[in-house]
């Protein structure tokens, strides 16, 4: 019942490549998918002000200078009864600004997101590539951590490595460096997916008559990895990172709130939840809720986009 | 049978011995245990003391054997910040997170089950797409922000609720238990939700769609067509099928719910082995950190071994196998 | 003549589709009588086992049947309700699947999956029917039967589990068996066994069969008489003998030349030239017309009759003088 597929398509050769990935299934897909359409909006507005906080955000929540403890607890779109001034979301106790505090806390936790993300990435593919290629006990060394590690939760492996690396931090750079320890624990709690997926597609890349030849040739082992198996593995990896996009951003999220991540010196939007929280009783609601809606809407767009992109690139992966 | 349970035990063990090692090398080489111990005012004498006393001058496999002798004995030392012993603090405190973890997974394995099942069943209904959309949302939704959210509906704005501790507890023998009083019960509904939500979600949208998947295959078509009810195709035929691959998520959801305890303890301020761990964390409790991690392995390698087991109790396929036949 | 246990008059099942609604089934007709072994053959997708589904009442949606009815033992069950067919299925109709190795529950003893069957249907206690439960098996030809009721499906060979699953089709004692090619998954020298039981049964209780199949080897050796399908419609009907040695409509005659039957010697095999279409594709006028060797005018723009006893679907069937 299928259409036989439409074989007379108009040479590609003349046309540049935007306009050839335009035409393309991934394309078309994305255009008929709402939900793909809607997700990449939120997360690219989301994104977008958090990296230009600093010009979208009417004050620097950062600074001291410029805050007035006077504006504490304002709420949103009220005029402060003691100032007169009016903030879109309120102000939080010590009169910082909540949309601002907002802005700054989410550039911390997509920046450590993505690093968190980027590193596993480096990491798994690293140890995939090798492990795959290679054989032998590299690879058991490496994919019996892999299993280990996965018996367990990674948002307890992220605890425990955040809390050996803050024993190893001497006190007094703890809060700067908390930040740098959050990326390397999310990191190594999530390499093991990349590992896995990379270590599959090179077993099976490895067999076929191009590497062989490859190798004939004389290329070197590196050389191989790099520029022929890796890009064919690339697109399980792009899915499998925007899905750990969005888990890294929770896990980062979670931690802060658990008071074991970002500092609140460098608050992230976990940090704030968590300074939020101590207001739900006291019934100063939007220093929790704002904070926590756009956890939401981060977590949540990105998480779909993920699903959707895994459906559309590779449906084997679902 | 028996060959292939020696080899799941042995990898177990294994596995026990690396996490014994990780234990051990937090304990030995993050801070100075010593630093830690003992106070400012500490003379030479003292510290050589303790250092004998602690095996610190000793080499480094007799440590890691000492210290996983009295890891089997459950002594895990002394916590460095509360001056007690690691085994006392951690029996005082299982209670309160071994009874919310079972509630929860009670909760989670019930609810999800029976969801997964029923939306496997009515698979185009309204009802069971209305619960797959929530579900949907459900599994991108932080744990601490729906025990928040739950929390303000039913503590803050409704006052039906309480929103943290455990309420009164009665003590039987060693053992706390929240279940035998009113505030106690009250106390264990939202906490138990919020960790158990997640995992039902979880359980319900791999039953359903284990569920479809037998639904589809000969022998449910060959059990209909014998003109056996609705309710006997589905229930035993299809769902046994579909809970072979179920119970393995099961049991590693069921040590994930004892990890996840950590942040809902942490929400509603749960005076579990959770709570404990984050502040060991935050105060760099090496002792408590390393006796949280062992005890978890343990009951994570436990849980697997179960699932094993259970595995051979359910599939004839699999006990056939330990005869030999092929 | 007696009453037929099946008749089917002008059915046809169809299937809305993104495309429009194709008909997989297109105004069939045929009867079965008691202890008759009907033999359906056609290609794969020519609707045969279609039928069968509509007949006991499991199409799967969104197939449904469009038009035509469906007599069984002189009742319409066509517009039964869902819990009506039901009580049908197992207890008057019985149905043998093609794979016996995926059509027996993995977890449940063979005892136990034949018990609840009887026990569904019939009003009989336990132990009774674990009694009946062993003579089905002994009466299927599973040696050492009573022993048997204790084990679960993987601890039988093919053949010994397609024996499972007749006696399970049969331990209701229903009057129609729709067998759908039960012995296409089976090996060479056990496919000839399951035929030859398929036929003692049917002998011995009288049970009438519905033989679904592509291979004319298995019609030939158990069928009475044989409905060939080709593209959703019946093309040609009649006693097995005559389908056999002189059948009249050309796409039956290239079935019978395309055909290894020891009977008709050293002969070089015929092809059919092309396929049969899709069903989005059936082409207008007889859907044989693009492949027949003597297609006219006429074949192109009208469907032809309709094949019923005794009168082959075609505008001009081969007349063949008798030998015998």
């Amino acid at each position: 019942m299928t259409d036989t597929p439409n074989l007379e398509k108009t040479p590609v050769r003349d046309k540049s490549r935007f306009a050839v990935a335009m035409e393309s299934d991934f394309v078309y897909a994305f255009k008929r998918s709402p939900v793909a359409i809607v997700s990449t909006v939120v997360v690219l507005i989301l994104v977008l002000s958090a990296v230009f906080a600093p010009l979208i955000a009417p004050t620097n929540p950062f600074d001291p200078a410029s805050l007035n403890l006077m504006n504490g607890f304002t709420a949103p779109m009220e005029p402060n009864a003691f100032t007169g001034d009016t903030f879109l979301l309120g102000t939080d106790d010590q009169g910082r600004d909540v949309f601002s505090t907002i802005l700054y806390g989410m550039r911390i936790s997509l920046f450590v997101g993505v690093a968190a993300v980027l590193f596993a990435m480096v990491l798994g593919i690293t140890l995939g590539l090798i492990s795959g290629y290679f054989g032998g006990w590299t690879e058991t060394i490496i994919m019996r951590t892999a299993d280990v590690q996965l018996t367990f939760p990674s948002i307890l492996v992220a605890m425990l490595i955040f809390g050996i690396a803050k024993g190893v931090t001497p006190v007094e750079y703890r809060d700067q460096m908390a930040i740098w320890v959050l990326i390397l624990a999310i990191g190594l709690s999530d390499w093991v997916q990349f590992a896995r997926v990379v270590r599959s597609a090179t077993l099976v890349e490895k067999s076929k008559d191009y590497v062989a030849a490859a190798r004939l040739i004389g290329r070197k082992p590196g050389a191989i990895m790099l520029r022929h198996i890796l890009p064919n593995v690339l697109s399980p990896v792009l899915v499998i990172a925007t899905i750990s996009l969005a888990l890294a951003i929770i896990a980062e999220a979670t931690l802060s709130f658990l008071g074991v991540g970002a500092p609140p010196t460098q608050p992230s939007l976990g940090t704030l939840i968590r300074i939020g929280q101590g207001f739900l009783f006291s019934g100063e609601w939007w220093i929790l809720l704002f904070p926590a809606v756009t956890l939401l809407a981060l977590a949540l767009s990105v998480n779909l986009l993920g699903d959707w992109l895994r459906d559309a690139l590779n449906p084997r992966l679902r | 049978m028996l060959a292939y349970l020696i080899r799941r035990v042995a990898q177990s063990g294994l596995v026990l011995l690396i996490v014994g090692m990780v234990a051990f090398g937090m304990f030995r080489f993050v801070g100075d245990p010593i630093d830690n111990m003992l106070g400012q005012e500490r003379t030479q004498e003292d510290i050589d003391r303790l250092r004998g006393q602690l095996g610190l001058d000793q080499p480094f496999a007799v440590q890691y054997f000492r210290f996983l002798e009295n890891a089997v004995q459950g002594n895990f030392g002394v916590s460095y910040r509360q001056g007690r012993p690691v085994s006392d603090i951690l029996l005082e405190r299982a209670p309160a997170t071994l009874e919310l973890a079972a509630v929860s997974g009670f909760l989670a394995i019930a609810m999800g089950i029976a969801l997964g099942v029923f939306t496997a069943i009515r698979r185009n209904g309204f009802t069971a797409n209305f619960i797959m959309s929530a579900s949907l949302i459900g599994v991108s939704l932080p744990t601490f922000l729906i025990g928040i959210l739950l929390i303000y509906i039913f503590s803050v704005e409704l006052g039906w609720l309480p929103s943290f501790g455990r309420g009164e507890t009665v003590r039987i023998g060693n053992w706390t238990t929240g279940f035998l009083t009113e505030t106690g019960l009250k106390a264990l509904v939202l906490p138990s939700i919020t960790l158990g939500l997640y995992q039902m979600t979880l359980i319900m949208r791999l039953v359903r769609s284990e569920m479809l998947e037998v639904l589809r295959q000969d022998y449910i078509r060959f059990a209909r067509a014998r003109g056996l009810r609705d309710r006997v195709v589905n229930f035993r035929h299809a769902l046994k099928n579909t809970m072979m691959p179920v119970i393995t998520v099961i049991g590693l959801q069921l040590g994930s719910i004892i990890a996840f305890a950590i942040i809902t303890e942490t929400v509603f301020q749960w005076p579990g082995v959770g709570l404990l761990f984050i502040n060991a964390i935050q105060f760099v409790d090496i002792p408590v950190m390393a006796a949280y991690l062992m005890l978890i392995s343990v009951m994570f390698v436990g849980i697997n071994l179960i699932v094993d087991v259970l595995y051979f109790l359910i599939d004839p396929r699999l006990r056939a196998d330990r005869a030999g036949a092929h | 003549m007696t009453e037929p246990v099946l008749s089917i008059r002008d059915l046809s099942v169809e299937i809305p589709t993104r495309k429009g609604v194709v008909c997989p089934v297109d105004s069939v007709s045929y009867d079965i009588a008691p202890g008759e072994i009907l033999g359906v053959v056609g290609e794969s997708g020519a609707g045969k086992s279609m039928a069968g589904n509509a007949v006991i009442g499991l199409l799967n949606p969104p197939a449904r049947i469009a038009k035509g009815e469906i007599w069984l033992n002189g009742t319409r069950i066509d517009q039964l309700s869902g819990d009506a067919m039901r009580r049908l299925r197992g207890k008057e109709i019985g149905m043998v699947f093609q794979d016996p190795l995926t059509s027996l529950n993995p977890l449940l003893q063979i005892g136990d999956q034949l018990t609840e069957t009887m026990l569904t249907h019939l009003d009989i206690s336990r132990s009774e029917a674990e009694k009946r439960a062993i003579a089905a098996l002994q009466e299927v030809g599973i040696p050492g039967a009573a022993d048997r009721l204790n084990s679960y499906p993987h601890e039988f060979s093919g053949g010994m589990r397609q024996r499972v699953v007749i006696a399970l089709a049969l331990c209701a004692e229903p009057s129609l068996i729709i067998a759908d090619e039960p012995t296409t998954a089976l090996d060479v020298s056990v496919q000839a066994q399951i035929v030859a039981l398929l036929k003692k049964l049917c002998r011995e209780r009288g049970t009438a069969i519905m033989l679904i199949t592509h291979d004319m080897g298995v019609i030939a050796e158990a069928a009475d008489r044989v409905a060939v399908m080709y593209a959703g419609r019946l093309a040609e009907l009649g006693p097995v003998r005559e389908i056999l040695t002189s059948p009249s409509h050309p796409y039956t005659d290239g079935l019978m030349a395309s055909t290894p039957l020891a009977s008709r010697g050293k002969s070089r095999l015929h092809q059919i030239p092309g396929s049969m279409p899709r069903l989005n594709a059936i082409p207008d006028g007889c859907a044989f017309n693009p492949r027949c060797p003597y297609a006219a005018d006429k074949c192109r723009h009208d469907p032809g009759p309709q094949g019923v006893e005794g009168r082959a679907a075609c505008w001009f069937p081969i007349v063949r003088e008798r030998t015998a």
